[in-house]
């Protein structure tokens, strides 16, 4: 019922029903105006459940929003705000939320008890997996995601700041305040729509005017100062190290479709000041859990900044004085007040209304609204009706940030809860009802004081000013928990209760952490904000040990759920890693090439012709226009590095395994680097431009890893090296001309003609590309005669277009990658496949390339026994007449394929269309000794057995005359 | 994490790429012997407490950067860069 007619209202649907609500109201104030108690039902038990509590800390009131894929399970109703048109359902209940038929839970709860499933399913062992779990999983669970892919949009945002106050009630505000006319830059997050916390819901005064009106000239004045930035609807999830601090904004509140509904903030500051509050805790009595029992500042949060009224006679059952400001806030808003019941003999109660002091709830009625409860009082036993149930067992700090990075809180006996141990966060202060400080005055000042004294550290001048508000004390005698009969919850949202805690303390899981895995006390989505402090007194109280002595559970980040979808906005779909692209792109992808992921190169796969329905026609096409006439393929994805300076050589002696420091200007050499342990790190090619200009390549894979790697030798083993290394990878565009008739096309471009004796086999220089600068290498990764031609990258698309162009006439054209491995598989050269991190220049065949004249990364690694002999299996070639299979095992013909027969493995496979006959490169025990022997090849996997004979990995033209002529 | 770059000032740790112990800027000689170099590339201690180590200001300056700090209490000691770093 709402205690004022709105001036605004919209529609939204509850399971379907069309409902008025207020802009921005919380859902959970709606349906109160509605009149609708039952919002959900509960985890285990699937007991009728309403709204609890006015904040993120909600246990009960959790629904779906929306339907289709935008479907979000577990949303609070009581921090979703109403919007036209809003859809939202109750889950956990079929086939309606009044009649729910796994209700049935609750009647056979006594067979249920806390790890039931641990001593009721444990056999037949074989059950497990195909009867218990599947049925479990189809009964447990709360809410259900539609398992389509979400539309909606998130994102995520970074911010940084001298000071990060965490939270905006009356020490927020004032800290915010204070650090901001100081002048430093400051950022105050809230979670909720408006700043203010607490004073929105309290009837206060503060500089004899409303707390109200006190909030709005703050947050004026707050919004005049260009350093402060106020974010509402911000949760600070977790604190992390050196000041960072995750946040999630729930960014319009609304479901508007052009706004992401959620933003992760990573939020960077030199100081935070949590002010975070502190949350009502429940009192356990016997059915606690009826709709209708709510916090009692809860009732006050409804009635008094919503106008909603959660009831129509109202009882409020507490163990403070600050639960009878709630009885009071009722009297006058007009609503009736059934009783107030105070556990406290000597409780000083005032008011209309009927008053029990040193009294408890012992029972309560009403299936799916609470309709009356029985109290205990002088003795005796009385029924009192009430619609509604305001409870208060006093004020948890909200600690959980402080815990993040394994600060401990400590007990505080005078509030009867723990407060935060100083510290516990690097850089972090806490101030206010967060810190143990209840009062209004006390928050402030201390707010105040913290505010000033972390603007003095920044060095800006601080005035500590603080105006005088509220200084009742709080006065709190504990109770954790009324026996009775019927169950007393304590975790209402994984349906814990009293005696599950005792039943663990029982079976010896008296540890804390163990009571809470035993029991789920503290496992549902709200983490047991608000029952872990309830549920530690009830086991202290089970093992005969103080609170103290039974210690707390972690709090760990996040405080609220936080949505995948934000944490990883951007990175769904094409956004997962970022595209490289080459400058024959768009000439390739015209040609309808299908493309494939090289790192995050995009290459094409082959050029389809018409007539052509499988990749290996293409493929074997295009192989023989390079053995036969001329080829085209855009190389530019290998890494290519500039290296200079006085020690330019000296570098690559040192890189390399074989010498570069006698490489002739003008020539280009193949060189092989090695990891420190031995093992072949990458290799390629290096040109020498100039006396101390070299210009490396190397392999499309691993392009970052070398430039790291070159840049670990400079700076961390040889600083004493004169040398700069820059990538140039993107700078130019390189495309390989290989083929029988390289020159002659070339010739079609190049504005000098090339002859034989300038240009022999692995000589480069600069050339003139129709008028444009241009570099010309002769080198070959096909075996043929071929150059690796290299302009700006400006120019590299209309080069593509060219050559292609001229091959075609030439009886050729362009080649991808199919064909591009076909042709080095042949010629037998190495790719990562084969140096795969395990293999070192000894089992490639390349021992001899490591030199040692010279000191080299990964020379006396590579000496040690054990990565040479003959035990090694080392790079062989393998044919045969069927198809082969890359990580197939070799074994001896007749041996058994099993592991411990396996002898090697294959890493490339192909059909060589030159030769018609597949092959296959890879590693075999001895295998250089073994040229010649017939051999079992077996993948289990693919299940395919051939017989293969072992050869030398060059299949083609093995004294290389083809690339030399 | 945050990481105070000699060169370009505190960055998140997002931008570095970790590499290991800062012992290899320790590379033995080439002929100091197989346990030298086993040390050197195998052997690691794992501390409670102070550690050095070695990050890469990748999507930054490029410079390498010796790391010290505590696997404790995740406080991050100094920086330096490691080609200043007395061999």
């Amino acid at each position: 019922m709402r205690l004022q007619a709105p001036e605004n209202t919209v529609t939204f649907t509850f399971d379907g029903r069309k409902l008025r609500g207020v802009p921005g109201e919380p859902v959970a104030a709606a349906l109160m105006a509605n009149d609708i108690k039952l919002v959900a039902r509960s985890f285990k038990y699937h007991r009728p459940r309403g709204v609890m509590s006015a904040g993120s800390e909600e246990q009960n009131a959790l629904v779906t929003v929306g339907s289709g894929p935008q479907a979000e399970p577990n949303v609070r109703a009581t921090t979703l705000e109403v919007s036209e048109g809003l859809e939202v359902f109750s889950q956990n209940a079929w086939p309606s939320l009044r009649y729910d038929v796994m209700a049935v839970n609750d009647l056979v709860s006594p067979f249920l008890a806390a790890g039931f499933y641990y001593k009721t399913f444990m056999w037949p062992r074989s059950f497990w997996e195909k009867l218990y779990e599947p049925v479990i999983r189809r009964a447990a669970g709360l809410g259900a995601l539609s398992g389509e892919t979400n539309p909606d949009k998130y994102e995520k945002a970074f911010a940084f700041c001298d000071v990060l106050v965490i939270g905006a009630g009356p020490a927020g505000l004032m800290a915010a305040l204070t650090a901001g006319r100081a002048g430093a830059d400051v950022i105050i997050a809230d979670e909720d729509t408006q700043m203010g916390g607490r004073l929105l819901r309290e009837q206060e005064q503060i500089d004899g005017q409303a707390a109200t009106t006190w909030v709005a000239d703050v947050l004026a004045e707050l919004d005049e100062m260009p350093n402060v930035r106020r974010m509402t609807r911000t949760t600070v999830t977790g604190a992390y190290d050196q000041g960072t601090y995750g946040a999630i904004e729930r960014v319009a509140g609304t479901r508007d479709a052009d706004m992401p509904l959620e933003c992760f903030w990573r939020i960077v500051t030199k100081h935070a000041i949590l002010c975070a509050g502190a949350l009502e805790r429940p009192i356990a009595f016997p059915n606690n859990d009826r709709p209708g029992i709510m916090m009692a500042s809860a009732v006050r949060a409804y009635v008094n900044r919503w106008g909603v009224a959660p009831g129509q006679r109202v009882a409020v059952f507490g163990n403070n004085d600050d639960a009878h400001r709630t009885a009071r806030d009722l009297v006058a808003a007009g609503i009736r007040v059934a009783a107030v019941i105070d556990s406290r003999a000597d409780a000083k109660v005032s008011g209309d209304f009927p008053i029990y002091t040193g009294a408890e709830v012992i029972a309560t009625k009403g299936r799916h609204a609470l309709q009356s409860l029985t109290i205990r009082h002088n003795g005796g036993v009385r029924t009192i009706l009430a619609d509604c149930l305001a409870i208060s067992g006093g004020w948890n700090p909200t600690v959980h940030l402080t815990c993040h990075m394994n600060g401990r809180p400590k007990w505080d006996e005078e509030i009867a809860s723990f407060v935060p141990t100083a510290g516990s966060i690097p850089a972090m202060e806490t101030a206010g009802a967060c810190n143990g400080t209840f009062s209004t005055a006390g928050c402030l000042a201390e707010a105040a004081s913290v505010a000033a004294s972390i603007a003095s550290d920044l060095g800006f001048e601080a005035e500590v000013k603080v105006p005088k508000a509220d200084d009742t004390a709080y006065a709190v005698t504990p109770l954790w928990a009324v026996p009775g009969k019927g169950r007393m919850w304590i975790d209402f949202q994984n349906d814990v209760h009293v005696k599950d805690i005792k039943l663990a303390a029982q079976e010896n899981f008296r540890s804390v952490e163990h009571m809470k895995r035993y029991t789920t006390q503290g496992m549902a989505p709200d983490q047991g904000k608000s029952s872990n402090v309830v549920a530690l007194a009830v086991l202290a109280d089970a093992t005969g040990r103080g609170i103290p002595e039974t210690g707390t559970t972690t709090f760990r980040p996040p405080y609220v759920p936080v949505s995948i979808a934000a944490m990883g906005a951007g990175s769904q779909g094409k956004g997962f890693a970022p595209e490289r692209f080459t400058t024959s792109h768009r000439a390739t992808v015209a040609r309808d090439a299908p493309m494939i992921e090289a790192g995050l190169w995009y290459r094409p796969s082959y050029f389809p012709q018409k007539g052509e329905t499988h990749w290996q026609q293409s493929c074997d096409r295009e192989v023989g226009y390079v053995r036969g006439a001329i080829g085209v393929c855009d190389v530019s994805t290998l890494g290519k590095i500039d290296i200079q300076g006085p020690d330019a050589a000296a570098l690559l002696d040192f890189v390399y395994t074989n010498t570069f420091s006698t490489l002739k200007l003008g020539r280009v050499r193949y060189g092989l680097m090695l990891r420190e342990d031995g093992h072949v790190l990458d290799d390629g090619t290096t040109a020498r431009f100039g006396e101390q200009h070299f210009v490396m390549t190397t392999t499309t894979a691993a392009a970052g890893l070398v430039m790291r790697h070159l840049e670990f030798v400079l700076q961390v083993l040889r600083p004493d090296f004169d040398a700069k290394v820059i990538s140039v990878t993107e700078q130019w565009a390189q495309f390989a001309v290989a083929g029988p008739r390289a020159r002659d096309l070339l010739n079609t471009v190049l504005d000098q003609e090339l002859d034989d004796t300038a240009w022999p086999f692995m000589s480069c220089g600069p050339v003139d590309v129709a008028g444009v600068q241009g570099r010309l290498f002769r080198i070959s990764f096909s075996g043929e005669h071929a150059y690796e031609i290299a302009v700006p990258s400006r120019y590299g698309e209309s080069l593509f277009r060219m050559l292609t162009a001229q091959a075609e006439v030439m009886g050729g054209g362009p080649y991808g990658m199919e064909a591009l491995n076909v042709l080095r598989i042949e010629k037998g050269f190495i790719t990562h496949a084969e140096i795969h991190g395990r293999t070192t220049a000894f089992d490639i065949g390349m021992g001899r390339m490591v030199s040692l004249k010279k000191d080299c990364v990964g020379q006396s690694a590579a000496a040690r026994p054990g990565l040479i002999g003959d035990h090694r299996q080392q790079l062989v070639g393998l044919r045969a007449k069927g198809a082969l299979s890359a990580g197939a095992h070799l074994f001896e013909k007749d041996a058994d394929a099993v592991r411990v027969n396996s002898q090697g493995y294959t890493t490339s496979v192909c059909y060589s269309p030159t030769l018609d006959t597949h092959l296959a490169l890879g590693f075999l025990e001895n295998g250089r000794a073994r040229h010649g022997d017939v051999i079992k090849l077996r993948d289990h996997l693919r299940d395919i057995t051939q017989e293969v004979e072992v050869c030398d990995p060059v299949f083609f033209d093995p004294t290389g005359g083809r690339a030399r002529g | 994490m945050r990481i105070t770059c000699p060169n370009c000032g505190t960055r998140d740790r997002r931008e570095f790429y970790y590499q290991g112990d800062a012992i290899a800027v320790h590379r033995p000689d080439v002929d100091a012997g197989l346990d030298a170099w086993d040390d050197y590339l195998h052997n690691r201690d794992n501390p409670a407490g102070e550690t050095q180590d070695l990050w890469f200001h990748e999507a930054g300056c490029g410079a390498w950067v010796v790391v010290t700090r505590s696997t404790v209490t995740h406080h991050v000691q100094d920086a330096v860069l490691a080609e200043k770093v007395k061999r």
